[in-house]
């Protein structure tokens, strides 16, 4: 074959190859969120309270265990499960209920929920339950957010700052 | 007895498809440049390119979530064209290794060459993908505009889904969360980390390799370097908005060739998606045995016709065969010895080895022996073949033809005139076979064998080829007729490309006088096999 031939040839393949290349290194486009929604995204990471309360070892029960081990509470080592609901303008859009991962059902639980709502003005009423032996929810927040759309409303919980930070 | 070789190997689809590109890249950039023979070396270069513009870009970047993107943006737009091409080249000459990556393991694949004692490599180099593809994701995870966070929120909740961490990475990307512990984490794995593995990790890939090219050819890396400055100045590479944590990115143009799954982790649960990769990496480390591929009996050195010249060791293309100091008293400094693990059974060291020689007298039992043979086709079986096929030849002129069992096959020539030999690679023939077979009656030599620039086995053909034209030891000699020795390379799809050739062959013989010396008569022949 001739050179000005195989050098078209090879620009053609160059050519086809880069198009290859400059259109899927940012083609197709991907929609992350539907046009006119916001989003709320719910973050947690809590542990429930042990399902039974501490109690206070007895002298003759402390006597009994090895020097090493005398902790003066028996606490259990499970914890309740989390439920969690979050009402937008008076209807739940998230209900669920994690139990305590790991052997002992000892550990804490994460939560990451995105769910995407309509753009607008919402009431939003979050609520966390983590023991088992309380009747209702006992961590309740609750705050009047208008978002426009592809605004994020986020979530937070902190048990140690009374509970949900809406951010 | 060619042993479990004597298969012909079948042509699928997938193979064909892989041939007719092949073939039209030989057409276009000719066999020196084809790209699909440079699959490796382009991927290094694409890399290197990654990495010098990387370390430009990297002079100007500001590698804090605050400094990032608008540090980039200045890069774009304000050094004139530079930051413009550099950017450019970096991003997509990342993207082309990929490209390079897949039809590298698409090659392998289609021509069965990562089975057998190729295990190795290929179980090695499936994990790279993985590194290859988290260098990308921390790349474009720095660069913290929209698809950053995308990027970022997607890989927290693929990593909260393992048992790894016992708080979720994911709560890191909340309004007020976000610290810059995280940027100097991601800048050590793409600057240093991953790409210090990788090469690491390459070394292993390659590590039962002989001769391993890692330099594209200069026109071909000129080409490659062209075509990406053009793309880089057509369609830049720009980053999205910044990254706003208060806001959720609406719409994304993800780099496919690294970012692939994150559209899926999307819509999926993070363990199903785990378990997709997962299983898709797994099932791709393991196809070396789906089947297990059947190799022959690997080569055996025999000490009584070894001189040690270490000739097999470095034609070996497996790196199995190593020079050591004797062990058996002879007068010899060195001798050969075959890792059997390592040992691909193709024949190329019986095909290298100057013992190698059908002129040679017969050993005390009658054989013909040579340094290293193959148990599977020695020497001797081959050379009593070729004496068989030499003495059935009719017609005026007769033909010896010798391929191989991984390219078009040879004895589809056969004929009262034409008799064909296939070896396990055409670079176990002796380049002396040759000149036997034009001394014992054949006015030609056809050689056949995978197409020039490839080879089954990496450096067959290209050896023989060598040796026949006297460029490589052990050579055949200067007096033999090179006019009437024909090479073509041909893979399972060239088969009236072949023939044609051959055609050409039959009639550029006719137009010669008999050769000087050579019998041409049974008779003459038997007589010249008894000298």
């Amino acid at each position: 074959m001739t050179s000005p031939l195989r050098y078209l040839l090879q620009a053609l393949n160059f050519a086809v190859f880069m198009a290859i290349i400059g259109y899927f290194s940012a083609n197709p486009a991907v929609r992350n969120l539907e046009e006119g929604l916001a989003q709320v995204t719910l973050a947690i990471g809590h542990a429930g309270q042990p399902v039974r309360p501490c109690r206070e070892r007895t002298a003759e029960e402390l006597a009994a265990l090895p020097p090493n081990m005398r902790q003066p509470m028996d606490c259990p080592r499970e914890r309740s499960p989390v439920i969690v609901r979050l009402i937008m303008d008076g209807k739940p859009i998230l209900d669920m209920t994690v139990n305590p991962p790991g052997a002992f059902k000892d550990q804490g639980i994460d939560i990451y929920r995105s769910i995407p709502i309509p753009a607008g003005k919402h009431h939003f009423v979050a609520k966390l339950k983590d023991s088992v032996r309380e009747k209702d929810f006992n961590y309740v927040g609750e705050k009047v957010v208008d978002l426009a759309p592809a605004d994020l409303l986020f979530i937070d919980f902190h048990a140690q700052m009374g509970g949900f930070l809406f951010k | 007895m060619r042993g479990i070789n004597d298969l012909k190997p079948t042509s699928n689809p997938i193979k064909r498809a892989y041939l007719y590109l092949e073939e039209w890249f030989n057409l276009s950039f000719g066999e020196k440049w084809n790209p699909l023979y440079h699959l490796g070396p382009l991927t290094f270069f694409f890399f290197w390119i990654a990495l010098v513009t990387g370390l430009y870009l990297f002079i100007f970047f500001d590698t804090t979530v605050s400094g990032a993107h608008a540090s980039l943006e200045v890069i774009i737009n304000e050094q004139f064209y530079i930051g413009r091409i550099m950017r450019g080249l970096h991003r997509y000459a990342s993207d082309a290794a990929v490209a390079t990556i897949f039809l590298h393991i698409f090659r392998e694949f289609s021509q069965d060459r990562y089975r057998g004692i190729r295990w190795y490599s290929w179980f090695t180099g499936i994990p790279n993908l993985w590194l290859v593809g988290l260098l990308g994701i921390t790349g474009y995870w720095m660069v913290w505009d929209e698809l950053a966070l995308f990027i970022a929120i997607g890989s927290s909740k693929l990593m909260d889904a393992l048992p790894i961490f016992s708080d979720s990475m994911a709560r890191n990307f909340m309004p007020g969360n976000l610290g810059g512990r995280f940027s100097t984490l991601l800048a050590f794995l793409h600057l240093l980390g991953l790409p210090m593995f990788l090469i690491f990790m390459l070394w292993f890939h390659v590590r039962r390799l002989s001769k391993v090219e890692i330099s594209a050819p200069k026109g071909l890396a000129i080409g490659a370097l062209l075509a990406l400055t053009v793309l880089s100045l057509v369609v830049p590479a720009l980053s999205h908005a910044p990254a706003n944590l208060s806001k959720v990115p609406t719409v994304l143009h993800p780099d496919w060739f690294y970012l692939n799954i994150y559209p899926l982790a999307k819509d999926w649960p993070a363990g199903q998606v785990w378990l997709l990769v997962g299983g898709i990496t797994v099932l791709m480390m393991f196809m070396p045995w789906l089947p297990k591929k059947k190799t022959g009996a690997v080569a055996v050195v025999d000490l009584n016709h070894c001189n040690g010249c270490g000739q097999c060791a470095d034609d070996c293309p497996f790196d199995a065969i190593t020079v050591q100091a004797r062990t058996d008293g002879a007068k010899w400094k060195n001798e050969v010895v075959v890792a059997p693990q390592l040992c691909a059974a193709c024949g190329i060291c019986t095909g290298s080895c100057p013992s190698s020689n059908p002129f040679r007298k017969t050993s005390d039992d009658g054989l013909l022996k040579t340094g290293i043979d193959m148990p599977g086709l020695p020497l001797d079986q081959f050379k009593r073949q070729t004496d068989e096929a030499l003495a059935k030849l009719e017609g005026d002129i007769k033909i010896m033809a010798f391929g191989c069992d991984n390219s078009y096959d040879v004895e589809t020539l056969s004929a009262p005139n034409v008799a064909a030999i296939r070896f396990f690679c055409i670079g176990m023939m002796p380049a002396s076979l040759v000149e036997y077979a034009l001394k014992n009656g054949a006015d030609g030599v056809f050689i056949s064998g995978c197409r020039h620039g490839d080879c089954y086995y990496r450096f067959g053909n290209h050896w023989m080829d060598m040796r026949i034209h006297g460029e490589r030891k052990p050579a055949l000699r200067a007096r033999v007729d090179r006019s009437r020795i024909r090479i073509f390379g041909a893979a399972d799809t060239d088969g009236k490309k072949l023939k044609k050739e051959f055609q050409a062959f039959c009639d550029s013989l006719a137009s010669q006088p008999p050769p000087t010396g050579a019998p041409h008569t049974t008779a003459q022949a038997e007589e010249a096999r008894h000298d």
